[in-house]
Protein backbone atom coordinates (compact mmCIF):
# COMPACT_ATOMS: atom_id res chain seq x y z
CA UNK A 1 0.00 0.00 0.00
CA UNK A 2 1.37 3.10 -1.00
CA UNK A 3 -0.17 6.75 -0.15
CA UNK A 4 1.22 9.74 -0.56
CA UNK A 5 -0.47 13.25 0.18
CA UNK A 6 2.38 16.16 -0.61
CA UNK A 7 2.79 19.68 -2.00
CA UNK A 8 6.73 20.28 -3.49
CA UNK A 9 8.26 22.71 -4.72
CA UNK A 10 11.34 22.75 -7.43
CA UNK A 11 12.05 26.18 -9.14
CA UNK A 12 8.77 27.68 -10.19
CA UNK A 13 6.95 23.94 -10.73
CA UNK A 14 4.58 23.09 -7.99
CA UNK A 15 3.52 19.32 -7.19
CA UNK A 16 0.40 18.56 -5.41
CA UNK A 17 -0.26 14.97 -5.69
CA UNK A 18 -2.72 12.87 -3.40
CA UNK A 19 -3.11 9.42 -4.20
CA UNK A 20 -3.25 5.69 -2.54
CA UNK A 21 -2.68 2.94 -4.31
CA UNK A 22 -2.36 -1.46 -3.46
CA UNK A 23 -1.51 -2.70 -6.37
CA UNK A 24 1.78 -5.46 -7.71
CA UNK A 25 2.20 -2.36 -10.42
CA UNK A 26 1.34 1.20 -9.94
CA UNK A 27 2.19 3.72 -12.63
CA UNK A 28 2.12 7.20 -12.41
CA UNK A 29 1.45 8.40 -15.89
CA UNK A 30 1.24 11.37 -17.88
CA UNK A 31 3.24 13.64 -20.13
CA UNK A 32 6.86 14.91 -19.86
CA UNK A 33 7.04 17.85 -17.10
CA UNK A 34 4.01 16.85 -15.76
CA UNK A 35 5.71 15.53 -12.47
CA UNK A 36 5.82 12.45 -12.03
CA UNK A 37 9.28 12.10 -11.42
CA UNK A 38 9.65 14.91 -8.49
CA UNK A 39 7.14 12.97 -7.38
CA UNK A 40 8.87 9.97 -7.82
CA UNK A 41 12.18 11.83 -6.16
CA UNK A 42 10.40 12.87 -3.35
CA UNK A 43 8.99 9.19 -2.56
CA UNK A 44 12.83 8.43 -2.38
CA UNK A 45 13.90 11.72 -0.42
CA UNK A 46 15.49 13.15 -2.77
CA UNK A 47 13.07 15.53 -2.82
CA UNK A 48 11.72 17.06 0.34
CA UNK A 49 8.03 18.10 0.35
CA UNK A 50 6.66 21.25 1.51
CA UNK A 51 4.45 19.26 3.22
CA UNK A 52 2.12 16.25 3.71
CA UNK A 53 3.12 12.88 4.27
CA UNK A 54 4.26 9.50 2.10
CA UNK A 55 3.03 6.04 3.81
CA UNK A 56 4.75 2.78 2.11
CA UNK A 57 3.29 -0.31 3.67
CA UNK A 58 2.58 0.98 6.87
CA UNK A 59 5.88 2.29 7.17
CA UNK A 60 5.71 6.69 7.41
CA UNK A 61 9.15 7.45 5.21
CA UNK A 62 7.41 11.50 5.23
CA UNK A 63 5.26 13.15 7.86
CA UNK A 64 5.68 17.09 8.00
CA UNK A 65 3.61 17.14 10.99
CA UNK A 66 5.27 14.46 12.77
CA UNK A 67 8.56 15.96 11.53
CA UNK A 68 9.57 12.87 9.88
CA UNK A 69 11.73 12.81 7.28
CA UNK A 70 13.80 10.09 6.39
CA UNK A 71 17.35 10.08 4.70
CA UNK A 72 17.31 8.48 1.55
CA UNK A 73 19.74 6.11 2.66
CA UNK A 74 17.17 4.69 5.49
CA UNK A 75 14.13 4.70 2.90
CA UNK A 76 15.17 1.50 1.46
CA UNK A 77 13.03 2.54 -1.96
CA UNK A 78 14.98 1.15 -4.91
CA UNK A 79 15.20 3.57 -7.41
CA UNK A 80 15.56 2.57 -11.29
CA UNK A 81 16.58 5.96 -13.05
CA UNK A 82 15.47 6.32 -16.66
CA UNK A 83 19.38 6.55 -17.55
CA UNK A 84 20.36 4.01 -15.95
CA UNK A 85 23.28 6.17 -14.08
CA UNK A 86 25.60 3.18 -13.66
CA UNK A 87 28.27 3.64 -11.31
CA UNK A 88 30.91 4.36 -14.21
CA UNK A 89 34.15 3.81 -12.43
CA UNK A 90 32.80 0.17 -11.23
CA UNK A 91 32.46 -3.06 -12.83
CA UNK A 92 28.95 -4.44 -13.49
CA UNK A 93 30.03 -6.42 -10.51
CA UNK A 94 30.81 -3.76 -8.32
CA UNK A 95 27.91 -1.83 -9.71
CA UNK A 96 25.54 -4.75 -8.41
CA UNK A 97 27.17 -4.97 -5.21
CA UNK A 98 27.19 -1.37 -3.66
CA UNK A 99 23.72 -1.29 -2.53
CA UNK A 100 23.65 -5.18 -1.41
CA UNK A 101 26.80 -4.61 0.84
CA UNK A 102 25.25 -1.39 2.83
CA UNK A 103 21.88 -3.40 3.40
CA UNK A 104 21.80 -4.72 6.62
CA UNK A 105 21.97 -8.87 6.67
CA UNK A 106 18.78 -9.40 8.10
CA UNK A 107 17.12 -7.56 5.81
CA UNK A 108 18.55 -8.34 2.72
CA UNK A 109 15.67 -10.82 1.33
CA UNK A 110 16.21 -11.13 -2.35
CA UNK A 111 19.04 -13.59 -3.33
CA UNK A 112 21.74 -12.00 -5.66
CA UNK A 113 21.95 -14.89 -7.68
CA UNK A 114 18.98 -15.18 -8.63
CA UNK A 115 18.30 -11.54 -9.89
CA UNK A 116 21.57 -12.35 -11.84
CA UNK A 117 19.82 -15.38 -13.45
CA UNK A 118 16.13 -13.67 -13.95
CA UNK A 119 17.63 -10.15 -15.57
CA UNK A 120 20.64 -12.21 -17.30
CA UNK A 121 23.54 -10.27 -16.37
CA UNK A 122 26.04 -13.11 -15.76
CA UNK A 123 28.18 -12.35 -18.52
CA UNK A 124 27.90 -8.85 -17.86
CA UNK A 125 29.42 -9.11 -14.64
CA UNK A 126 33.16 -8.09 -15.38
CA UNK A 127 32.39 -5.44 -17.61
CA UNK A 128 32.37 -1.66 -17.25
CA UNK A 129 28.95 0.46 -17.51
CA UNK A 130 30.94 2.72 -20.71
CA UNK A 131 30.67 -0.95 -22.95
CA UNK A 132 27.69 -1.79 -21.94
CA UNK A 133 24.39 -1.33 -24.94
CA UNK A 134 21.97 1.03 -23.26
CA UNK A 135 19.57 -2.28 -22.80
CA UNK A 136 22.19 -3.95 -20.77
CA UNK A 137 22.58 -0.24 -18.64
CA UNK A 138 19.06 -0.76 -17.52
CA UNK A 139 18.76 -4.49 -16.76
CA UNK A 140 21.58 -3.69 -14.54
CA UNK A 141 20.22 -0.52 -13.44
CA UNK A 142 17.02 -2.83 -12.15
CA UNK A 143 19.49 -5.24 -11.09
CA UNK A 144 21.37 -3.21 -8.75
CA UNK A 145 18.41 -1.36 -7.53
CA UNK A 146 16.90 -4.67 -6.74
CA UNK A 147 19.82 -6.78 -5.30
CA UNK A 148 19.47 -4.06 -2.02
CA UNK A 149 17.07 -5.48 -1.06
CA UNK A 150 14.46 -2.84 -1.52
CA UNK A 151 11.01 -2.22 0.11
CA UNK A 152 9.16 -0.68 -2.65
CA UNK A 153 10.81 -0.03 -6.35
CA UNK A 154 10.67 3.43 -8.16
CA UNK A 155 11.23 2.87 -12.07
CA UNK A 156 11.71 6.29 -13.83
CA UNK A 157 10.49 5.65 -17.22
CA UNK A 158 13.16 2.86 -17.46
CA UNK A 159 12.16 2.35 -21.25
CA UNK A 160 12.52 5.86 -22.69
CA UNK A 161 15.81 5.82 -23.77
CA UNK A 162 15.61 2.60 -25.52
CA UNK A 163 14.52 1.47 -29.22
CA UNK A 164 11.31 -0.74 -29.67
CA UNK A 165 13.36 -3.94 -29.33
CA UNK A 166 15.19 -3.66 -26.43
CA UNK A 167 11.69 -2.24 -24.50
CA UNK A 168 10.04 -5.36 -25.18
CA UNK A 169 12.57 -6.75 -23.30
CA UNK A 170 12.83 -5.09 -20.51
CA UNK A 171 9.22 -4.83 -20.49
CA UNK A 172 9.65 -8.64 -20.00
CA UNK A 173 12.04 -8.81 -17.21
CA UNK A 174 9.57 -5.97 -15.05
CA UNK A 175 6.64 -8.96 -15.61
CA UNK A 176 8.73 -11.64 -14.46
CA UNK A 177 9.88 -9.59 -11.50
CA UNK A 178 6.64 -8.73 -10.46
CA UNK A 179 5.70 -12.30 -10.83
CA UNK A 180 8.93 -13.97 -9.24
CA UNK A 181 9.78 -11.00 -6.49
CA UNK A 182 6.13 -9.74 -5.24
CA UNK A 183 7.53 -6.37 -4.63
CA UNK A 184 5.64 -3.42 -5.11
CA UNK A 185 6.29 -1.48 -7.79
CA UNK A 186 5.44 2.17 -9.08
CA UNK A 187 6.21 2.75 -12.63
CA UNK A 188 6.31 6.10 -13.99
CA UNK A 189 5.72 6.42 -17.91
CA UNK A 190 4.12 8.35 -20.60
CA UNK A 191 3.78 5.43 -23.17
CA UNK A 192 0.01 3.84 -22.32
CA UNK A 193 1.13 0.69 -24.00
CA UNK A 194 3.64 0.58 -21.39
CA UNK A 195 1.06 1.08 -18.82
CA UNK A 196 -1.72 -0.83 -19.78
CA UNK A 197 0.80 -3.95 -20.04
CA UNK A 198 2.06 -3.65 -16.75
CA UNK A 199 -0.41 -1.92 -14.80
CA UNK A 200 -2.82 -2.73 -12.53
CA UNK A 201 -3.43 0.52 -11.15
CA UNK A 202 -3.22 3.72 -13.14
CA UNK A 203 -2.16 7.58 -11.01
CA UNK A 204 -3.08 10.06 -13.46
CA UNK A 205 -0.27 13.12 -13.32
CA UNK A 206 -1.14 16.37 -14.89
CA UNK A 207 1.19 20.11 -14.25
CA UNK A 208 2.12 18.83 -10.92
CA UNK A 209 -1.32 17.45 -9.81
CA UNK A 210 -3.03 13.68 -9.45
CA UNK A 211 -5.53 13.74 -11.24
CA UNK A 212 -7.47 10.83 -10.53
CA UNK A 213 -6.17 7.00 -9.60
CA UNK A 214 -8.13 3.96 -10.41
CA UNK A 215 -7.91 0.69 -12.36
CA UNK A 216 -6.19 0.87 -15.70
CA UNK A 217 -9.54 0.27 -17.37
CA UNK A 218 -11.55 2.76 -15.36
CA UNK A 219 -9.86 5.45 -16.23
CA UNK A 220 -9.19 4.78 -20.01
CA UNK A 221 -12.60 4.82 -20.47
CA UNK A 222 -13.38 8.34 -18.73
CA UNK A 223 -14.22 10.67 -21.25
CA UNK A 224 -13.09 13.86 -18.92
CA UNK A 225 -9.76 12.08 -18.80
CA UNK A 226 -8.87 11.91 -22.31
CA UNK A 227 -7.28 14.96 -23.09
CA UNK A 228 -4.60 13.93 -20.58
CA UNK A 229 -4.49 10.37 -21.81
CA UNK A 230 -3.09 11.29 -25.78
CA UNK A 231 -5.49 11.70 -28.56
CA UNK A 232 -4.36 8.94 -30.96
CA UNK A 233 -3.98 6.33 -27.78
CA UNK A 234 -7.65 6.92 -26.67
CA UNK A 235 -9.47 3.59 -26.59
CA UNK A 236 -10.38 0.65 -23.47
CA UNK A 237 -8.81 -1.89 -21.85
CA UNK A 238 -10.62 -5.27 -21.47
CA UNK A 239 -9.91 -8.03 -18.66
CA UNK A 240 -10.06 -10.82 -19.99
CA UNK A 241 -8.85 -14.85 -19.36
CA UNK A 242 -7.19 -17.09 -21.80
CA UNK A 243 -10.07 -19.36 -22.51
CA UNK A 244 -8.15 -21.77 -25.58
CA UNK A 245 -5.40 -21.41 -28.19
CA UNK A 246 -6.37 -22.08 -32.46
CA UNK A 247 -2.78 -24.15 -32.70
CA UNK A 248 -3.22 -24.50 -36.47
CA UNK A 249 -4.13 -20.52 -36.99
CA UNK A 250 -1.89 -19.48 -34.30
CA UNK A 251 -4.56 -17.61 -32.48
CA UNK A 252 -5.57 -17.17 -29.04
CA UNK A 253 -9.38 -16.99 -27.86
CA UNK A 254 -9.72 -14.47 -24.52
CA UNK A 255 -13.27 -14.43 -22.59
CA UNK A 256 -14.04 -11.63 -20.81
CA UNK A 257 -17.21 -10.38 -19.13
CA UNK A 258 -19.34 -9.62 -22.58
CA UNK A 259 -18.10 -12.08 -24.93
CA UNK A 260 -15.12 -13.38 -26.64
CA UNK A 261 -11.82 -11.98 -28.15
CA UNK A 262 -9.80 -13.79 -31.15
CA UNK A 263 -6.42 -12.12 -31.42
CA UNK A 264 -3.02 -13.36 -32.35
CA UNK A 265 -1.51 -16.21 -30.43
CA UNK A 266 -0.32 -15.01 -26.67
CA UNK A 267 1.79 -16.53 -24.57
CA UNK A 268 -0.44 -17.93 -21.84
CA UNK A 269 -1.97 -20.72 -20.65
CA UNK A 270 -5.60 -21.15 -20.48
CA UNK A 271 -6.99 -19.82 -17.44
CA UNK A 272 -4.50 -17.26 -17.20
CA UNK A 273 -5.76 -13.92 -16.74
CA UNK A 274 -4.27 -10.84 -19.41
CA UNK A 275 -5.35 -7.40 -20.21
CA UNK A 276 -6.01 -6.07 -23.92
CA UNK A 277 -5.46 -2.73 -24.85
CA UNK A 278 -8.12 -2.20 -27.88
CA UNK A 279 -7.29 1.47 -29.50
CA UNK A 280 -10.15 3.39 -30.30
CA UNK A 281 -9.30 3.68 -33.50
CA UNK A 282 -9.16 0.15 -34.20
CA UNK A 283 -13.05 -0.12 -33.67
CA UNK A 284 -15.44 0.37 -36.16
CA UNK A 285 -19.65 -0.05 -35.83
CA UNK A 286 -21.91 -1.58 -37.65
CA UNK A 287 -25.90 -2.11 -37.49
CA UNK A 288 -25.67 -5.90 -38.18
CA UNK A 289 -23.13 -8.42 -37.71
CA UNK A 290 -21.82 -8.24 -41.49
CA UNK A 291 -21.67 -11.41 -43.49
CA UNK A 292 -18.74 -12.61 -45.50
CA UNK A 293 -16.65 -10.17 -43.75
CA UNK A 294 -12.83 -10.94 -42.34
CA UNK A 295 -13.46 -9.35 -39.13
CA UNK A 296 -12.31 -11.75 -36.44
CA UNK A 297 -14.26 -10.06 -33.64
CA UNK A 298 -18.01 -8.87 -34.12
CA UNK A 299 -19.56 -8.31 -30.71
CA UNK A 300 -22.69 -7.35 -30.01
CA UNK A 301 -22.88 -4.02 -28.02
CA UNK A 302 -25.06 -1.12 -27.58
CA UNK A 303 -24.03 2.83 -27.52
CA UNK A 304 -23.54 4.30 -23.93
CA UNK A 305 -22.80 7.91 -25.60
CA UNK A 306 -21.23 9.43 -28.94
CA UNK A 307 -18.82 12.28 -27.85
CA UNK A 308 -18.17 15.83 -29.36
CA UNK A 309 -20.35 17.71 -31.18
CA UNK A 310 -17.57 19.44 -33.73
CA UNK A 311 -14.54 17.98 -35.64
CA UNK A 312 -14.76 14.96 -38.09
CA UNK A 313 -13.93 12.38 -35.99
CA UNK A 314 -15.83 10.86 -33.14
CA UNK A 315 -15.78 8.82 -30.39
CA UNK A 316 -18.30 6.41 -29.33
CA UNK A 317 -18.99 4.66 -25.87
CA UNK A 318 -19.84 1.37 -25.82
CA UNK A 319 -20.70 -1.33 -23.71
CA UNK A 320 -20.02 -5.19 -24.64
CA UNK A 321 -21.81 -6.74 -21.83
CA UNK A 322 -20.28 -4.48 -18.82
CA UNK A 323 -17.21 -3.77 -20.41
CA UNK A 324 -16.50 -0.54 -21.66
CA UNK A 325 -15.17 0.08 -25.04
CA UNK A 326 -14.25 2.97 -27.35
CA UNK A 327 -14.81 3.14 -30.99
CA UNK A 328 -13.53 6.23 -33.11
CA UNK A 329 -15.39 6.73 -36.21
CA UNK A 330 -16.05 9.87 -38.16
CA UNK A 331 -19.05 11.84 -37.64
CA UNK A 332 -20.44 11.31 -41.24
CA UNK A 333 -20.61 7.75 -40.13
CA UNK A 334 -22.23 7.79 -36.54
CA UNK A 335 -24.71 10.27 -38.42
CA UNK A 336 -25.28 7.90 -41.29
CA UNK A 337 -25.80 5.17 -38.76
CA UNK A 338 -27.58 6.86 -36.42
CA UNK A 339 -25.80 6.06 -33.20
CA UNK A 340 -27.44 7.35 -30.27
CA UNK A 341 -27.63 6.24 -26.79
CA UNK A 342 -29.24 3.19 -26.46
CA UNK A 343 -28.94 1.66 -29.89
CA UNK A 344 -27.50 -1.49 -30.21
CA UNK A 345 -24.91 -2.26 -32.40
CA UNK A 346 -21.91 -4.75 -33.57
CA UNK A 347 -18.61 -3.65 -32.48
CA UNK A 348 -15.87 -5.06 -35.31
CA UNK A 349 -12.38 -5.21 -34.26
CA UNK A 350 -10.12 -7.01 -36.57
CA UNK A 351 -7.52 -9.54 -34.48
CA UNK A 352 -4.24 -8.28 -36.24
CA UNK A 353 -4.66 -4.81 -34.49
CA UNK A 354 -4.51 -6.34 -31.27
CA UNK A 355 -0.12 -7.05 -31.75
CA UNK A 356 1.88 -8.80 -28.75
CA UNK A 357 2.42 -5.11 -27.24
CA UNK A 358 -1.37 -4.71 -26.72
CA UNK A 359 -2.10 -7.42 -24.58
CA UNK A 360 -0.24 -7.74 -20.93
CA UNK A 361 -0.40 -10.10 -18.68
CA UNK A 362 -2.24 -9.30 -15.29
CA UNK B 1 78.73 15.19 -8.86
CA UNK B 2 76.09 18.22 -7.54
CA UNK B 3 77.63 19.56 -4.16
CA UNK B 4 75.81 18.33 -0.65
CA UNK B 5 74.33 21.89 -0.30
CA UNK B 6 72.36 21.81 -3.42
CA UNK B 7 71.62 18.39 -3.00
CA UNK B 8 70.46 19.69 0.44
CA UNK B 9 68.30 22.74 -1.55
CA UNK B 10 66.96 20.46 -3.79
CA UNK B 11 65.25 17.67 -1.13
CA UNK B 12 64.34 21.07 1.12
CA UNK B 13 62.32 22.29 -1.95
CA UNK B 14 61.01 18.87 -2.51
CA UNK B 15 59.97 18.25 0.90
CA UNK B 16 58.51 21.61 1.38
CA UNK B 17 56.12 21.36 -1.63
CA UNK B 18 55.19 18.35 -0.64
CA UNK B 19 54.12 18.83 3.09
CA UNK B 20 52.11 22.20 1.26
CA UNK B 21 50.41 19.66 -1.14
CA UNK B 22 49.79 17.28 1.72
CA UNK B 23 48.42 19.98 4.16
CA UNK B 24 46.47 21.88 1.87
CA UNK B 25 45.03 19.21 -0.77
CA UNK B 26 41.98 18.32 2.06
CA UNK B 27 41.02 21.59 2.95
CA UNK B 28 40.79 22.69 -0.95
CA UNK B 29 38.41 19.63 -1.79
CA UNK B 30 36.22 20.30 0.75
CA UNK B 31 36.21 24.20 -0.21
CA UNK B 32 36.24 22.56 -3.84
CA UNK B 33 33.03 20.77 -2.88
CA UNK B 34 31.26 23.68 -0.92
CA UNK B 35 31.64 25.59 -4.01
CA UNK B 36 30.72 22.99 -6.88
CA UNK B 37 27.77 20.97 -4.51
CA UNK B 38 26.29 23.65 -1.89
CA UNK B 39 24.58 27.34 -1.83
CA UNK B 40 25.14 28.75 1.25
CA UNK B 41 24.70 32.51 2.28
CA UNK B 42 28.23 34.25 1.73
CA UNK B 43 29.47 32.21 -1.18
CA UNK B 44 30.62 34.39 -3.46
CA UNK B 45 32.77 36.20 -0.71
CA UNK B 46 33.61 32.47 0.44
CA UNK B 47 34.80 32.44 -3.55
CA UNK B 48 36.99 35.81 -3.64
CA UNK B 49 38.63 34.98 -0.43
CA UNK B 50 39.78 31.02 -1.61
CA UNK B 51 41.01 33.25 -5.02
CA UNK B 52 42.47 36.44 -3.16
CA UNK B 53 46.23 34.73 -2.87
CA UNK B 54 45.77 34.67 -6.72
CA UNK B 55 45.56 38.38 -7.52
CA UNK B 56 47.41 39.71 -4.03
CA UNK B 57 51.04 40.48 -3.95
CA UNK B 58 53.00 37.30 -2.70
CA UNK B 59 54.81 39.74 -0.54
CA UNK B 60 51.04 40.81 1.18
CA UNK B 61 50.31 37.53 1.56
CA UNK B 62 53.57 36.77 3.54
CA UNK B 63 53.59 39.78 5.27
CA UNK B 64 49.87 38.43 6.15
CA UNK B 65 50.72 35.33 7.43
CA UNK B 66 53.75 36.88 9.57
CA UNK B 67 51.42 39.14 10.90
CA UNK B 68 48.81 36.62 12.09
CA UNK B 69 50.98 33.89 13.07
CA UNK B 70 54.28 36.08 13.90
CA UNK B 71 55.29 36.83 17.47
CA UNK B 72 53.03 39.68 18.17
CA UNK B 73 49.67 37.14 16.78
CA UNK B 74 48.88 33.70 16.76
CA UNK B 75 53.08 32.65 17.11
CA UNK B 76 53.34 32.25 20.99
CA UNK B 77 49.54 30.47 21.16
CA UNK B 78 50.21 27.80 18.69
CA UNK B 79 54.20 27.43 20.08
CA UNK B 80 52.62 26.31 23.63
CA UNK B 81 50.71 23.63 21.30
CA UNK B 82 54.15 22.77 19.44
CA UNK B 83 53.19 24.24 16.13
CA UNK B 84 56.08 27.02 15.14
CA UNK B 85 56.11 28.17 11.65
CA UNK B 86 58.06 31.69 11.62
CA UNK B 87 61.81 30.78 10.21
CA UNK B 88 60.91 26.86 9.93
CA UNK B 89 60.60 24.91 7.02
CA UNK B 90 57.40 24.23 7.96
CA UNK B 91 56.25 28.33 7.39
CA UNK B 92 57.66 28.13 4.27
CA UNK B 93 55.56 25.17 3.33
CA UNK B 94 52.15 27.05 4.85
CA UNK B 95 53.42 29.88 2.67
CA UNK B 96 53.64 27.60 -0.16
CA UNK B 97 49.97 25.96 0.75
CA UNK B 98 48.44 29.35 0.91
CA UNK B 99 49.56 31.01 -2.59
CA UNK B 100 48.82 27.55 -4.29
CA UNK B 101 45.44 26.95 -2.75
CA UNK B 102 43.31 28.88 -5.49
CA UNK B 103 44.90 26.59 -8.09
CA UNK B 104 43.99 23.46 -6.36
CA UNK B 105 40.45 24.22 -5.62
CA UNK B 106 40.37 25.82 -8.98
CA UNK B 107 41.22 22.33 -10.63
CA UNK B 108 39.22 20.22 -8.14
CA UNK B 109 36.04 21.97 -8.46
CA UNK B 110 35.90 21.71 -11.65
CA UNK B 111 36.38 17.72 -11.31
CA UNK B 112 33.79 17.55 -9.29
CA UNK B 113 31.52 20.01 -11.27
CA UNK B 114 31.54 17.07 -13.99
CA UNK B 115 30.33 14.80 -11.89
CA UNK B 116 26.86 14.00 -11.80
CA UNK B 117 25.50 14.71 -8.97
CA UNK B 118 22.60 12.25 -9.43
CA UNK B 119 24.80 9.89 -9.32
CA UNK B 120 25.15 10.88 -5.61
CA UNK B 121 21.32 10.12 -5.45
CA UNK B 122 21.78 7.20 -6.63
CA UNK B 123 24.34 5.94 -3.88
CA UNK B 124 21.96 7.68 -1.38
CA UNK B 125 19.09 5.35 -2.21
CA UNK B 126 21.76 1.91 -2.45
CA UNK B 127 22.17 2.76 1.15
CA UNK B 128 24.89 5.46 0.85
CA UNK B 129 25.13 8.29 3.43
CA UNK B 130 26.50 11.74 2.41
CA UNK B 131 30.25 10.63 2.92
CA UNK B 132 29.73 7.18 1.76
CA UNK B 133 28.68 8.87 -1.63
CA UNK B 134 31.35 11.49 -1.58
CA UNK B 135 33.90 8.56 -0.89
CA UNK B 136 32.94 6.09 -3.15
CA UNK B 137 31.84 8.25 -6.27
CA UNK B 138 32.67 11.62 -6.44
CA UNK B 139 36.07 11.53 -5.13
CA UNK B 140 37.01 9.01 -7.30
CA UNK B 141 35.36 10.51 -10.20
CA UNK B 142 37.07 13.65 -9.75
CA UNK B 143 40.35 12.00 -9.62
CA UNK B 144 41.99 12.81 -12.59
CA UNK B 145 41.21 16.73 -11.18
CA UNK B 146 42.18 16.10 -8.28
CA UNK B 147 45.52 15.14 -9.27
CA UNK B 148 46.06 17.94 -11.72
CA UNK B 149 45.59 20.11 -8.60
CA UNK B 150 47.82 18.43 -6.53
CA UNK B 151 49.92 18.87 -9.28
CA UNK B 152 49.24 22.45 -10.05
CA UNK B 153 49.78 23.56 -6.52
CA UNK B 154 53.29 20.99 -6.01
CA UNK B 155 54.83 23.31 -9.03
CA UNK B 156 53.04 26.07 -7.44
CA UNK B 157 54.91 25.57 -4.02
CA UNK B 158 58.34 24.63 -5.94
CA UNK B 159 58.39 28.12 -7.55
CA UNK B 160 57.16 30.26 -4.69
CA UNK B 161 59.55 33.06 -3.66
CA UNK B 162 57.78 36.05 -2.53
CA UNK B 163 55.14 35.03 0.34
CA UNK B 164 58.24 32.57 1.57
CA UNK B 165 61.04 35.15 1.89
CA UNK B 166 58.54 37.52 3.51
CA UNK B 167 57.40 35.05 5.59
CA UNK B 168 59.84 32.89 7.00
CA UNK B 169 63.21 34.75 5.38
CA UNK B 170 66.25 32.78 3.58
CA UNK B 171 67.64 30.45 5.86
CA UNK B 172 70.00 27.89 4.04
CA UNK B 173 69.05 24.33 5.70
CA UNK B 174 65.80 25.45 6.73
CA UNK B 175 63.63 27.88 4.22
CA UNK B 176 65.97 28.41 1.69
CA UNK B 177 64.22 26.32 -1.65
CA UNK B 178 64.89 26.65 -4.97
CA UNK B 179 63.87 30.16 -5.93
CA UNK B 180 65.57 31.67 -3.02
CA UNK B 181 68.64 30.13 -3.12
CA UNK B 182 69.00 30.78 -7.01
CA UNK B 183 67.82 34.74 -6.24
CA UNK B 184 70.77 33.95 -3.40
CA UNK B 185 73.37 32.60 -5.62
CA UNK B 186 72.55 35.72 -8.51
CA UNK B 187 73.27 38.25 -5.70
CA UNK B 188 76.72 36.78 -4.88
CA UNK B 189 79.49 37.88 -7.61
CA UNK B 190 80.89 34.25 -9.34
CA UNK B 191 77.61 32.71 -8.21
CA UNK B 192 76.16 32.65 -11.96
CA UNK B 193 77.27 28.91 -12.58
CA UNK B 194 75.22 27.72 -9.03
CA UNK B 195 73.05 29.78 -10.18
CA UNK B 196 72.48 28.26 -13.40
CA UNK B 197 72.88 24.66 -12.15
CA UNK B 198 69.83 25.63 -9.75
CA UNK B 199 67.99 26.78 -12.19
CA UNK B 200 68.32 23.51 -14.62
CA UNK B 201 66.84 21.20 -11.45
CA UNK B 202 63.96 23.71 -10.64
CA UNK B 203 63.25 22.78 -14.77
CA UNK B 204 63.37 19.36 -14.12
CA UNK B 205 61.26 19.16 -11.04
CA UNK B 206 58.79 20.93 -12.72
CA UNK B 207 58.76 18.22 -15.45
CA UNK B 208 58.95 15.57 -13.81
CA UNK B 209 56.05 16.23 -11.46
CA UNK B 210 54.28 17.24 -15.24
CA UNK B 211 54.93 13.58 -16.43
CA UNK B 212 54.25 11.68 -12.92
CA UNK B 213 50.57 13.38 -12.97
CA UNK B 214 49.81 13.25 -17.12
CA UNK B 215 51.14 9.18 -16.43
CA UNK B 216 48.42 9.23 -13.13
CA UNK B 217 45.56 10.25 -14.96
CA UNK B 218 45.84 8.81 -18.19
CA UNK B 219 46.46 4.77 -16.19
CA UNK B 220 42.78 6.38 -14.78
CA UNK B 221 40.92 7.02 -17.95
CA UNK B 222 42.29 3.79 -19.28
CA UNK B 223 41.31 1.71 -16.18
CA UNK B 224 37.85 3.10 -16.84
CA UNK B 225 36.92 2.46 -20.51
CA UNK B 226 38.51 -1.52 -20.17
CA UNK B 227 36.65 -4.10 -18.60
CA UNK B 228 37.54 -5.27 -15.21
Amino acid sequence: MLEVDVTARRGAFRLEARFAADAPIVALFGRSGSGKTTLVEAIAGLVTPQSGRIVVDGRVLFDRDRSIDLAPEERRVGYVFQDALLFPHLSVRANLAYGERRTPAAERFVDRARVIDLLGLAELLERRPATLSGGERQRVAIGRALIASPKILLMDEPLASLDTPRKAEILQYVELLRDELRLPIVYVSHAIEEVTRLADRLVLVSDGRTLAAGSVAELMARDDLKPHMGRFEAGGVIEARVARHDERYGLTVLAFAGGELVVPNVDALPGEPVRVRIRARDVAIALEPPRNASFQNVLAATVESVGGEFGAIVDVHLRVGPTPLVARITRQSAERLALAPGTPVHALIKAIAIDRRSVGFA
Amino acid sequence: MLPAEEIGIVLLSLKVAAASVAASLPLAIGAAWLLARRDFPGKTLFDALVHLPLVVPPVVVGYMLLLALGHSGLGPALEKIGIVFAFRWTGAALAAAVMGFPLVVRAVRLAIDAVDPRLESAARTLGAGPWGAFFTLTLPLAWPGIVTGALLGFARALGEFGATITFVSSIPGETETLPLAIYGAIQVPGGDAQALRLSLLSVLLSLGALVVSEWLVRRHVRARHADA
